[in-house]
């Protein structure tokens, strides 16, 4: 079920697909970080894959590897019950600036807070994202505590007490 | 035997009445929440003890447990909580996380909930046992009755400070 989705993902999509690997069901594909948009769309729209919900989208942070980042895509088809995942890896900005990548917002709404959760954690910016805020941690907070080069030590207080009080 | 003598005796006899009918307001934020439940239902019986009403509003209790992990993010909102009770208040962390921050050492939790209020008492355990709780409980009842408590403390400070003069009232 997901092998065949697989093979008919990488007829249908050619050379936006750089790598792809399936182990025990973990059916897999690496795609072209600039072309995410038109890749989930014709994921989504094709009448034989279906896959038309976004079960949940995250990233990874391979600090000392290149590409660095990972945002990764898990997709099913409520057709024929098929899974894939979809990787597109993202490189680090030489400037040091934040890493960017197409949104899928506009393809998937529910992709809107999964979204400002990898800002808020890994710093990955989404062009084209109606409203990408901090979800989890506060408006205070300075970094992006996920990424592997954030200090396990580090704390931002909002608030401690006077040890002198009481 | 002087005056004296009646006053001590009197905060003796205010003492046993306040360690006897603790109002609580439970801040239940994690998993110790179940052995709160449990500490709290029939079969352990904190009413026993005196502490068996909670008050859902921070203006009515006495003492404040801290159930739970706190994250930095609720530190303002415990802080407040805290704040809002009226003098004299209690607190008791209630499980590791709340003592310590237990076994999360991360960006995002409190290193113990003493960070942003004053602790009276702390509860070990992942969560504790009831008997642990009830046990909590009455070290507490301890403390209040010899008025050990953090707010206490300060009171008699305030208090002996008064008397000899460096600090006034105003108003």
């Amino acid at each position: 079920m997901s092998a065949e989705a697989l093979t008919r993902a990488k007829n249908l999509l050619g050379d936006a697909i750089t790598a792809s690997h399936a182990y025990r069901g973990d059916e897999t594909l690496v795609i072209d970080p600039l072309r995410v948009v038109a890749v989930m769309r014709a994921l989504r729209d094709d009448e034989e894959l279906a896959l038309d919900f976004l079960v949940d989208l995250t990233a990874v942070d391979y600090l000392g590897r290149e590409p660095r980042f990972e945002v990764v895509y898990h997709l099913r088809s409520m057709k024929t019950g098929a899974r894939l995942r979809v990787k597109a890896p993202l490189a680090e900005p030489e400037d040091g600036t934040n890493p960017s990548i197409d949104s899928v917002v506009a393809l998937w709404p529910g992709a809107n807070w999964f979204e400002r959760e990898v800002w808020d954690l890994y710093g990955i910016k989404f062009a084209g994202h109606p409203d990408l805020r901090r979800i989890l941690m506060y408006e205070e907070f300075v970094g992006h505590p996920l990424r592997k080069d954030y200090p396990k030590e580090r704390r931002q207080p909002l608030v401690r007490r006077d040890p002198n009080e009481g | 035997m002087g005056l004296e003598f009646y006053a001590s005796k009197l905060a003796d006899a205010v003492n046993w009445a306040r360690k006897y009918s603790l109002f609580q307001y439970p801040f239940v934020t994690a998993c110790c929440g179940m052995e709160f439940m449990s500490t709290f239902a029939p079969k352990y019986d904190v009413a026993r003890f005196g502490a068996e009403f909670p008050r859902f509003s921070p203006r009515q209790a006495d003492l404040l447990i801290v159930v739970g992990t706190i994250t930095e993010r609720q530190g303002p909102i415990l802080r407040r909580v805290y704040e809002q009770m009226c003098e004299p208040k209690w607190t008791m962390a209630f499980g590791v996380c709340a003592s310590t921050g237990g076994f999360y050492q991360n960006y995002s939790t409190m290193p113990g909930a003493d960070q942003c209020i004053p602790i009276d008492v702390y509860i070990p355990g992942c969560p504790p046992r009831p008997e642990q709780v009830l046990d909590g409980l009455m070290l507490l009842q301890e403390k209040i009755q010899k008025g050990e408590g953090f707010v206490q403390r300060r009171e008699r400070r305030e208090h002996d400070a008064l008397k000899k003069g460096h600090l006034k009232v105003v108003g």
